[in-house]
């Protein structure tokens, strides 16, 4: 009775549910190594681009998907890993100091400025971070010396043990760089949510009063779910001022921080999977309107690239349509696809029709 | 001794004296149940017990130590688990995730170790299961155990609630009428699952409840407030005698 | 007597900076929800009004032009909420965050297309000219602004206090279940609090634009609005007033005073230094959850 009791209690310990689910996540991971021999440079770039993106939206989805606060200024922290990773190996530390000092930095100001912050309820923890998000970035910009101010900073190659990865010179190395990030940040992220720290958060997102009740230091679960998500964004921002190389603080406008946002919301709050898709999503569509825009300059000779803020403008209504008609995400909706496909000749019209939900209200009376 | 003692406890909101000058002791192995009116502080003084509101006067001793001046999330680890009236349960988690977010109190691994899932995660992880297998077992939820809570009936989330509370393994539990809307078979399973905390558990259990048949079902003890005042204590049959807890009921009938 | 002057439109830009909070505070007392395109709101406010009025565009007359503008922009805030908010009545409040986040990039490529990225400014009859008193020179666009806004204000607390839909958007903003319940027509009331926050928006807007030029980047300015709504408290109006005049008067005092940065930063070091110490602003009380 025991032995088989642990044998299960294993299942739905371990990562994966069943061996043929473990397959297919390495397999993924194999064809993503081998991208390098399938795809040409300029895509390649591309797919580093939306690792980096994922890596950040990571960042985001672990405070807004599973601890349930908004950060409106996310972008703080890729500008803190950037110019932390930049300044230091330009003090002549190596890569693996500096990389994860970045992850430091950023994690340690995150959770120091959560401290206060996660006594905020929601909204007022949204502008917050916005403010903290324009201080930080006032901040760079006085910060000359190390940040090189207004005029911005070179971000130095990458060497580990002797072997280069250049951004420009080693691409091929550069991309295995971060997509070995970007697997082992998975990793610990989705061994984060099936511990007990995981489900602390997930307890203080949907009842702080229970999780209170139950023994949870909710400002200190907040806090080390912010700087948590400071830090895997701290490592985004890092590896985002290689990929950029030449940088100054406009690479870290409020519109990235938006952009996160939409990453994570659309590619479904709440799951991993989620800063993914909504990765893709995120760097795909200026692929797409780039193209949009040669097809109807040469095949209608219609000029759309007098229209500046148009992928903008695409993201927003994106975002909006996703809110209202599918706030699961991206994800969401891919899980209902498979569900759907499962049950094929079952499924219903109305098997995932929303709960109408209250009107939920903060105030007591 | 007793394991609960209360003491001239009260808090003000404002105006309104939701609680004012309640004192009461629980000992070890008892079922004490609160009964009174709507609005004459029940849930308020459970509040005060698990910290949530600081009381204006008064104090709450546990186990003989001042708990008055902890904070809410200090309250757990001595020993108090307890279920919320209007059902505060992690919505978007399963009911196996629900009951191991109950032993937080019995974690033994930090953040880092969590991130790597090194094995002394795994090995707490399957004690931390084990132990909440036995008490889905005791409380019939195993048919729930992947279920999220979300879709869940009325009826199964107040059991997981006390399922939740029981996770953490205390010496004493709070129940906020855990048969508020149930039926009248679920109400009987409740009365039986008391039986059982104090029996085979060895719990220590204080309850707020307005069904009067389960609260002279399983209670050693009641006390009665309206009004935040206390009114009356005794057995569940002296206390319902009492003509001031009789006028107390039927004033409010009569005020509604 | 610098000073005076420097205090006189430190004022009048805090105005501005409160009247866009008086929006958001609007909307989130009636509804609880925050409205994070307030501050293109009136980026919008402005250029419509600027379409009207200048002379190179339709050329209206100014009182009926910005009047008529106001009332194009409660359309806006009106079809906004009907069309688009109400949809996810119900949903958690940071859906609302980021579906106006959105909404807001909306506005800017819209005004951007119409009336493109190049700043433009809008004909007004004050402009540029000045008052001397004393030796002290006050821009009239800033007297302009501040009578404008003691006006608004006086006519939004009216509003409330003696109209049957102010007392209702009362009622409603109390507890919207209970004011539902009772037959307040909760969604109605609630379009209409947004249409008013349209209207309110242009009129920030059109002061705005009375002291320089405008462009669809404008909107950003609502980041400000915020700190001054948080420092009033949210849920106050007088206090958004005060927040932002606050606000606008640290501004050039900061920049005068201090070395560089400062003064950008400065409303929001304020903002957090309210927010640490009092997390509810300094006008609101705490509201804590009832379980
Ligand atoms: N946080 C609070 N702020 C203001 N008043 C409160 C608060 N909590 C409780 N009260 C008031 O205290 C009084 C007692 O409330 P309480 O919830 O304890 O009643 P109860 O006995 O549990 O009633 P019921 O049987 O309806 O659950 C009520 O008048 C209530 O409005
Ligand atoms: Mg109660």
């Amino acid at each position: 009775m025991k032995v088989i009791f642990k044998t299960s209690y294993d299942r739905d310990i371990d990562l994966h549910k069943d061996g043929w689910a473990r397959a297919r996540i390495v397999a993924l991971v194999a064809v993503m190594a081998a991208l390098p021999f399938l795809v040409g440079e300029y895509y390649l770039a591309e797919a580093t681009n939306t690792l980096i993106w994922a890596l950040a939206g990571m960042g985001l989805m672990l405070l807004v998907g599973h601890s349930g606060q908004v950060s409106l200024g996310h972008a703080a922290f890729l500008a803190i890993g950037a110019y932390t990773d930049t300044a230091l190996m330009n003090a002549g530390l190596p890569f693996v100091v500096t990389f994860p000092a970045a992850a430091l930095a950023a994690g340690l100001f995150g959770a120091l400025v959560a401290i206060p912050a996660v006594r905020m309820s929601g909204i007022y923890l949204a502008i917050a971070t916005l403010a903290l998000f324009v201080i930080v970035e006032e901040m760079i910009i006085i910060a000359e010396p190390i940040t090189g101010g207004v005029g911005g900073i070179m971000a130095p190659a990458i060497q580990i043990a002797g072997i280069d990865f250049d951004r420009y010179g080693q691409l091929d190395r550069f991309y295995w760089l971060c997509l070995a990030v970007v697997v082992a940040v998975t990793w610990a992220y989705a061994n984060l949510l099936r511990s007990p720290t995981g489900r602390s958060f997930l307890a203080v997102r949907d009842s702080e009063v229970s999780a209170r009740a139950l023994g949870i230091n909710v400002t200190r679960t907040r806090a080390l779910a912010f700087g948590l998500s400071c830090a895997m964004t701290g490592l985004a921002g890092a590896l985002m001022g290689h990929y950029i190389a030449f940088f100054n603080y406009e690479l870290f406008s409020i519109f990235i921080s938006i952009n996160l946002l939409l990453v994570v919301t659309i590619g479904g709050l709440g799951f991993i999977q989620g800063a993914f898709f909504g990765a893709i999503l995120i760097t795909a569509v200026p692929q797409a309107i780039t193209i949009l825009r040669g097809v109807a300059r040469d095949s209608l000779g219609v000029d759309i690239g007098g229209m500046p803020g148009l992928d903008t403008m695409l993201f927003a209504m994106i975002l909006i349509g996703f809110i209202i008609y599918e706030p699961t995400g991206l994800y969401g909706r891919w899980l209902k696809i498979k569900a759907w496909v499962e049950l094929f000749p079952l499924a219903r019209r109305d098997m995932f029709r929303r709960q109408k939900s209250y009107l939920k209200t903060e105030r007591q009376k | 001794m007793s394991l609960l003692e209360v003491e001239d406890l009260a808090i003000h909101f404002g105006g309104v004296k939701a609680v004012d000058g309640v004192s009461f002791a629980v000992a070890p192995g008892e079922v004490f149940s609160i009964i009174g009116p709507n609005g004459a502080g029940k849930s308020t003084i459970f509040n005060l017990i698990s910290r949530i509101y600081a009381p204006t006067r008064g104090t709450i001793r546990f186990n003989g130590r001042d708990i008055t001046g902890l904070q809410a999330h200090q309250v757990a680890p001595l020993g108090i688990a307890r279920t919320f009236q209007n059902i505060e349960l992690f919505d978007h988690s399963t009911v196996l995730d629900n009951l191991l977010m109950g032993r937080h109190v019995h974690r033994s691994t930090n953040f880092i170790q969590d991130m790597l899932f090194l094995p002394a995660v795994r090995r707490a992880e399957r004690a931390h299961r084990h132990r909440v297998e036995e008490v889905m077992e005791f409380l019939e939820l195993e048919a729930y155990r992947e279920k999220m809570i979300a879709g869940l009936p009325y009826g199964v989330r107040k059991v997981v609630e006390i399922g939740r509370a029981l996770a953490v393994g205390p010496e004493l539990i709070l129940l906020d009428e855990p048969a508020s809307g149930l039926s009248v078979e679920e109400s009987q399973d409740v009365a039986f699952w008391i039986e059982d905390m104090r029996r085979d558990m060895g719990l220590t259990v204080l309850m707020v409840e307005h069904d009067m048949r389960l609260v002279s079902q399983v209670s050693d003890r009641v006390l009665a407030v309206a009004n935040g005042k206390p009114l009356a204590q005794g057995t569940p049959s002296q206390v319902q005698a009492d003509p001031g807890v009789q006028a107390a009921y039927l004033g409010t009938e009569v005020a509604q | 007597m610098d000073l005076i002057q420097l205090l006189v439109g430190g004022v009048a830009t805090g105005c501005v900076y409160g009247l866009v909070a008086l929006g958001f505070v609007l909307i989130y007392k009636a509804t609880e929800g925050v409205n994070f395109a307030q501050g293109d709101m009136m980026m919008l406010g402005a250029f419509i009004a600027l379409g009207l009025v200048n002379s190179d565009h339709l050329g209206l007359a100014f009182i009926p032009g910005v009047a008529l503008a106001a009332v194009l922009m409660g359309g806006v805030g009106y079809g906004i909420d009907r069309f688009v908010v109400r949809q996810i009545f119900g949903q958690p409040q940071f859906a609302l965050v980021i579906l106006t986040i959105a909404l807001g990039f909306v506005l800017r490529f819209i005004a951007g297309s119409i009336w493109g990225y190049s700043p433009l400014v809008l004909e007004t009859p004050f402009a540029g000219r000045n008052l001397s008193m004393g030796g002290v020179n006050i821009s009239l666009a800033d007297i302009v602004t501040i009578l404008v806004t003691a006006l608004l204000t006086v006519a939004l607390w009216g509003f409330f206090a003696y109209t049957r839909i102010g007392l209702a958007a009362q009622a409603a903003s109390q507890n919207q279940m209970a004011a539902y319940i009772v037959g307040v027509p909760v969604r109605r009331i609630n379009s209409i609090i947004w249409a008013l926050s349209g209207m309110v928006a242009t009129v920030a807007g059109v002061l705005y634009a009375s002291k320089g030029a405008i462009d669809p980047n404008i909107g950003l300015l609502g980041i400000k609005a915020f700190a001054a709504a948080v420092i009033g408290g949210f849920g106050s109006l007088p206090g958004a007033l005060l927040g932002g005049i606050l606000i606008g008067v640290v501004e050039p005092l900061a920049a005068r005073y201090l070395p560089g940065g400062f003064s950008q930063m400065s409303p929001y070091i304020i903002m957090l230094a309210v927010l640490v110490t009092r997390p509810n602003g300094l006008f609101a009380q705490m509201h804590a959850k009832k379980v």
